[in-house]
């Protein structure tokens, strides 16, 4: 554990997140105000979650592991419910912009990231032996892989949300939130990463490849994109009114 | 260094009080600053913009001095919303413009105490204003030290305001001048000395006495020139930020936890009262200041462009003072920051002579921003001429006082909190969207108000939810590598 782990997974978890930042949000001040009401919002979220989740340790009984271990299980599932029911509150901003799904999805995700691995990088940077006791030594990589895909999809979420909620498509809105349990879920396999890092990266993909068309994207804009003749294409479709 | 702890809490005492009436003050700026401000620092900054935008700053009032040519065209929608919008981002940009400096003052603390260990180390020295120790027997008798001492703190600033109304009142302006500059001098030589000294020894650099003694020396005079006088507007930005910062730490060194918490809730609660209510020495003091119309001291006040002396010419800024006395050093107070800005030759003579300006360039330099976003603003009676708006040269102020109250609630945060980083990120967060909301509403209401309470009020909840909630959740996912 160096400084080589620490930059590495660093970037591996935070680089799309950033350079999303840096290129498409640090120039407008209104989408950093967004990004950062993105993170309070779910901020809150997960203060509701680990509330309950708290009281319900309480009134538990502590020995027992496994109960333990489903009680964490009931507060993964409850907290992403809430996260699912803040977008909601942003119908409220509809009538300002509308990339500012795309920014405060990707607040949710900066936020949900940043929560789950700043502790585990701020460790990685001190001495120790990862997996000494007999788990997996790809703890930091694994971690940091997950993150990036859990920063990517929050965004992805966000806007086919946003959308779904637009159009009054409950099945897309039902849908977001489905995918959401089962990347959740899907973590609970830890430690045997293949079963769950290679499922979260399919579902990131095709999350992705949804999110760009429901933003009006299409095979066009992206070749006009890619040879420079069509800046912000997927910003392209959404003005003000 | 319990003797330098002691001077250095005397003068940031009576910066306190300095500070404290400043946010009365701050409503005397001009009026042109201030609708200016106003407008700037809301989302609604019209005003200045375009003539009233969608937020109407513009309209107000005869009081603001608007610029009667204020007055949007309401007629057609789409004009409106389209000024909507510019006021949306007119106000959007004023945020960043606060945004960036008290993050800088946040990262700057939390980096320092996350490395340097002498802030966090409990040397047995405390200030003179926080008597009692807290390492007691029982918890109860650790609450009532926490609170006589918070009490005793409370009183402390709650005086020195009182002095510096009184000062004010009888006007001595040179009593509160050269008591900022005192304590002005005694951060940036002492302080950043001592900061020095203790980052060489964490990273075991040999540094030799001349060396340090010219480093030290530069540092400090520059400092004294770019804030007292005038300067490069990022230098002077840079130097507030890092005093704000010094102060922060000190605070963070020197108060003990349950104090600290106490004395932030009940800054928080003080602020709100001394700007809102009618017999708050902070408002006395901006009426007093409004009766005179003369000009305040300048006090430290983080400003983000320059002022033009045009905007001076109508206001007088009595106010100075105490925007003066509490932002320097004062972490107290939250500052009231306005101090419109001195002085700040900057482009535009709009005909002054040279004796006023003379004057005010004694004051402080660059700060001025046209817009305080200290919530002090209030409608200025006086009809101004209008003044050349510009979007882009309008800016936006925060006092020092604000910047040192964050910075000591995150850097307490970091500095205690065993979940680290997650409760760390938590007070940033919300301390941030606290100062959001607050400008918001100062659009809104278009009224002085304070700038601590709402983001210290969330701060405060998110470090105790955080770290007694959360921590323990996060903790358990990241052990199992769960992730939500």
């Amino acid at each position: 554990m160096t400084a080589a782990v620490f930059f590495g997974c660093t970037f591996i978890a935070f680089g799309p997140a950033i350079s999303l930042f840096l290129f498409t949000i640090a120039r407008e001040p209104l989408r950093v105000i967004f990004l950062i009401a993105g993170a309070f919002f779910w901020l809150v979220s997960l203060l509701l979650a680990s509330l309950v989740w708290f009281i319900s340790v309480q009134i538990s009984n502590k020995e027992s592991a496994s109960q333990q271990k489903g009680l964490l299980i009931f507060g993964v599932v409850l907290s992403v419910l809430l996260q699912e029911t803040f977008p909601a509150f942003h119908e409220v901003f509809k009538c300002f912009f509308c990339f500012f799904v795309l920014v405060s999805g990707l607040g949710f995700g900066f936020m949900s990231g940043a929560f789950s691995v700043v502790n585990i990088l701020a460790d990685s940077v001190g001495p120790g032996t990862v997996g000494i006791h007999g788990d997996s030594q790809h703890y930091f990589l694994s971690s940091a892989f997950m993150t990036m895909a859990i920063i990517l999809l929050h965004m992805f979420w966000g806007v086919i949300f946003f959308d779904g909620c637009e159009k009054r498509r409950w099945f897309v809105v039902a849908a977001v939130v489905v995918s959401h349990l089962v990347v959740s879920c899907l973590t609970f396999q830890n430690p045997q990463y293949v079963s769950s890092l290679v499922p979260t990266y399919i579902i990131m993909l095709s999350m992705g490849i949804w999110a760009f068309y429901t933003a009006g994207g299409s095979l066009r804009n992206l070749k006009l994109c890619l040879t420079c003749k069509d800046k912000d294409f997927l910003l392209a479709n959404h003005r003000p009114r | 260094m319990e003797n330098n702890a002691e001077d250095v809490e005397n003068s940031m005492e009576q910066q306190q009080a300095n500070t404290a009436p400043e946010p009365g003050q701050q409503p005397q700026e001009p009026p042109a600053t201030r609708a200016r401000s106003r407008g700037g620092s809301g989302a609604g900054a019209a005003d200045g913009g375009g003539g009233d935008g969608g937020g109407g700053n513009g309209t107000g009032p005869e009081q603001n001095g608007q610029p009667p040519t204020a007055r949007p065209a309401r007629v057609v929608d789409a004009e409106e919303e389209e000024d909507e919008e510019m006021t949306l981002k007119y106000g959007a940009k004023h945020v960043i413009m606060l945004f960036v400096p008290v993050t800088l003052c946040m990262v700057v603390v939390v980096a320092t105490i996350k490395s340097v260990s002498f802030y966090t180390r409990n040397d047995g020295q405390r200030l003179i204003y926080t008597p009692f120790p807290e390492e007691t027997d029982t918890v109860a008798q650790r609450a009532v030290n926490s609170i006589l001492n918070a009490t005793i703190m409370i009183t402390v600033i709650i005086v020195m305001t009182l002095v510096l109304v009184l000062l004010y009142k009888y006007r001595c302006y040179k009593v509160i001048q050269g008591w900022l500059f005192l304590s002005s001098l005694l951060l940036l030589f002492f302080f950043s000395f001592i900061y020095l000294k203790e980052v060489f020894k964490t990273y075991n650099v040999a540094m030799d006495c001349i060396t340090l003694a010219i480093v030290v020396w530069n540092f400090g005079v520059v400092g004294m020139i770019c804030i007292h006088w005038k300067g490069p507007l990022r230098l002077q930005q840079a130097y507030l930020i890092m005093i704000s910062a010094l102060m922060a730490l000190v605070f963070i060194k020197y108060l003990p936890e349950w104090t600290a918490w106490l004395i932030l809730a009940v800054i928080s609660v003080y602020d709100l009262l001394a700007v809102l209510c009618p017999k708050g020495p902070l408002r006395i003091l901006v009426e007093t200041a409004q009766e005179r119309n003369e000009p305040i001291f300048p006090a430290l006040i983080y400003s983000s462009t320059m002022v033009w002396l045009v905007n001076m010419a109508d206001t007088d800024r009595p106010k100075r003072n105490s925007a003066e006395a509490g932002s320097v050093q004062q972490p107290t107070q939250e500052s009231a920051v306005e101090s419109p800005a001195p002085s700040s030759p900057s482009q535009d003579d709009g005909g002054f002579t040279s004796s006023w300006v003379s004057q005010q360039q004694h004051r402080l330099g660059p700060l001025q921003s046209t817009e305080e976003t200290r919530r002090e603003i209030q409608q200025m009676p006086s009809a101004r001429p209008p003044v050349e708006d510009d979007d882009e040269e309008r800016g936006v102020k925060l006092g020092l006082g604000d910047f040192i109250f964050y910075s000591m609630l995150v850097g307490k945060a970091s500095a205690t909190a065993s979940g680290d980083w997650n409760t760390t990120l938590a007070c940033f967060v919300a301390i941030l969207i606290g100062l959001c909301l607050t400008l918001l509403l100062l659009a809104i209401f278009r009224k002085a108000l304070p700038a601590l309470p709402i983001s210290i009020f969330f701060g405060l909840v998110f470090y105790f939810a955080t770290d007694n909630l959360v921590r323990p959740f996060m903790d358990q996912l990241a052990l199992h590598q769960f992730y939500i």
